[in-house]
């Protein structure tokens, strides 16, 4: 959840246009979620076998649990501003430039 | 890896004299910013002179009020100084605004505000510039420049100055004082960093050598109510996009006095003068905190990919100063 929680709020390569490096080259410029960035958080155990998803009968609990996880939080965002942002992450520049003249949405 | 001599003198006397005769000398207390420096190919020290042997790790009240804070006090222990905390509420929190518990066990008031910028290019050493290789040209200008300063830049540069603790004590009308082998000095820390106009590689007004004993801080009571408020891209150990220290002094309904320091914005920690000026004997309503931040941020230069600095350095200021008039 804290990954998608990253994905959704923090994480973004980005490309320098002019130079061709990456901007983002290190995990000072990389941002990922920190502790301070995570609420609390209910971990729930679903109590079934889906022998769909393996052999096993198991679902994945990593990438397969943050899929719903940034649209919830674009969700939460556009609830909170009105804003419907469509690109990730959902960073301070990408609200502040939804409020300019404009740029409503 | 390049071989490199370290020294740890006891006394500020023999630390001042092995800096000043060596030109590939340099002080280091905590290490925080300089080992970076090291390892990316930054600097090229010959000399590493460590500052942490020499006593001036003390935090004490002054006659007459105030607070002398050694150079070499952790940030960690200053931002839990109850002193501080009580007198000084805006330097507490903007400590434990930047960077990360560890680092802040590490590092120093002195590094603190010796640290360099966080600028890209200034860190990538494939990159053209000015502050790291004096003449080379500057890449920010061309490049990615959602991070370039919108206030104080000149030709040569627009990086940002990254402190969080000098937006905090330009606020509070800190003074730094410094030992070179000439004798001391003391510099408000308002007049400390330099704009970097033809020579960004200097950052601040200190000689080769000069060497900062201690910070004080001026009996202020207004300081008492004061706040630090930093907006970054994630909730701890980033950066800021734009932050700002304020103190306000009001009677009911008007503000007497107001301090109001801009940090993420600019090429040094930006006083705000002309918003202070515009506060300053006016009542406190959101109308004149909006007409105080418009007064400072006309001034800003921005691109397409930075512009977002300014509405939210107003936006910024508004909030605080309204959270502040509001305590009372």
């Amino acid at each position: 959840m804290v990954m998608g929680l990253s994905m959704a709020l923090c994480e973004e390569g980005v490309i320098d246009q002019t130079y061709g490096h990456f901007h983002t080259r290190d995990l000072a410029a990389y941002h990922v979620a920190t502790f301070a960035d995570a609420p609390e958080i209910e971990a729930v155990c679903v109590d079934e076998e889906d022998f769909h998803t393996s052999p096993m009968g198991s679902k994945g609990v990593g990438e397969i649990g943050i899929v719903g996880t940034a649209a919830a939080i674009a969700n939460a965002v556009h609830h909170a501003t009105g804003h419907r942002i469509r690109s990730l992450p959902l960073s301070v520049r990408r609200l502040m430039d939804a409020e300019a003249p404009g740029n409503g949405t | 890896m390049k071989p490199f001599r370290y020294e740890r003198p006891s006394t500020v006397r023999e630390a001042v004299a092995l800096v000043e005769d060596d030109p590939g000398a340099v002080y280091v207390a905590g290490g925080t910013n300089l080992f970076d420096h090291l390892k990316l190919g930054i600097v090229d020290s010959r000399l590493l002179v460590d500052v942490t042997g020499l006593s001036l790790d003390s935090v004490d009240v002054l006659p007459g009020g105030g607070l002398r804070m050694g150079a070499t006090v952790r940030n960690a222990d200053l931002a839990a100084h109850p002193e501080v905390r009580e007198h000084y509420p805006v330097v507490s929190q903007a400590l434990l605004a930047g960077a990360s518990p560890q680092l802040r066990n590490m590092a120093t008031l002195a590094g603190n505000l010796m640290q360099r910028t966080r600028c890209p290019y200034f860190l990538n050493v494939e990159t053209r510039c000015n502050k790291r290789d004096p003449g080379s040209g500057c890449a920010a200008a061309e490049g990615h420049t959602e991070h370039n300063a919108v206030l104080g830049a000149s030709e040569s540069c627009a990086a940002v100055h990254p402190s969080d603790l000098a937006v905090a004590l330009c606020a509070v009308d800190a003074t730094v004082c410094v030992r070179g082998r000439a004798g001391t000095r003391r510099i408000p820390v308002t007049s400390l960093y330099r704009l970097p106009g033809k020579h960004p590689e200097r950052d601040t007004v200190l000689g080769h050598g000069e060497l900062i004993t201690a910070v004080e801080l001026p009996a202020l009571p207004m300081a008492a109510r004061s706040r630090y408020r930093k907006v970054g891209d994630r909730a701890s150990f980033t950066f800021a996009l734009v932050s700002v220290a304020v103190a306000v002094d009001t009677d009911g309904d008007r503000i007497r006095d107001a301090r109001i320091v801009f940090g993420g914005l600019a090429t040094k920690p930006w006083r705000a003068t002309r918003a202070e000026a515009v506060l300053r004997g006016a009542p406190a309503t959101a109308d004149r905190f909006a007409a105080a931040a418009f007064e400072e941020l006309s001034a800003a230069r921005t691109t397409p990919a930075n512009a977002y600095r300014v509405p939210l350095a107003r936006d910024t200021l508004i909030a605080t100063l309204s959270d502040l008039c509001e305590e009372r």
